[in-house]
């Protein structure tokens, strides 16, 4: 069960590394495709890299294996 | 043994202007996403290197070691690394892109 990836899954290892993010996510198609907005103040004064790498590292392996494809977006507000 | 193919990557994005690391050619791109990223340069109207990534298993780790990013196609512009899909559609929509690549415009188009 713990390595099962769904949406609930992702929001819970963005969560656990951005505690104060908003978290989207759902599957857009198959069972490894998803699409993920995150919202969070620690974005801030970031450049959009930086802020997909902070959400990347929150997926760790998973990036390489499980999650075929993240469609990412990220905000401040 | 990665020294050498984080070289060949330095060379790569060293030698030309821009260069897209993707998943197949521009002409027979093999994933949705590296479709997308070359669709939007072709439609700037510039000359761009492509690497397809899928012929060389090194080159497919090691441009994820390069830049610290999980996910291909990756573009470079004059060596540094711009973004990956996501970024790309969205500098293009707030015409970010437009500026950055606006010193490779193609002459004659």
């Amino acid at each position: 069960m713990a390595n099962d990836i769904n949406p609930d899954h992702l929001r819970e290892l963005v969560l656990a590394h951005i505690s104060d993010a908003k978290v989207e996510v759902k599957l857009f198609s198959g069972d490894d495709h998803f699409e993920m907005e995150v919202v969070s103040p620690s974005f801030a004064g970031k450049s959009r890299i930086a802020q997909h790498q902070m959400v990347y590292a929150a997926m760790g392996e998973n990036m390489r294996e499980a999650i075929h494809a993240l469609a990412l977006k990220t905000r401040t507000e | 043994m990665t020294d050498t193919v984080q070289q060949q990557i330095e060379k790569l994005v060293n030698d030309q202007d821009i260069v897209l690391f993707m998943k197949g050619t521009p002409q027979f791109p093999q994933c949705g996403f590296s479709q997308r990223v070359a669709a939007i340069l072709d439609g700037h109207h510039v000359s761009y290197a492509s690497v397809n990534i899928l012929l060389d298993p090194a080159v497919r780790e090691g441009i994820k070691v390069y830049s610290d990013w999980p996910t291909i196609p990756q573009l470079y512009i004059k060596s540094e690394f711009v973004g990956g899909c996501d970024i790309i559609v969205e500098m293009d929509e707030s015409n970010e892109l437009a500026e950055l690549l606006a010193p490779f415009k193609n002459s004659d188009s």
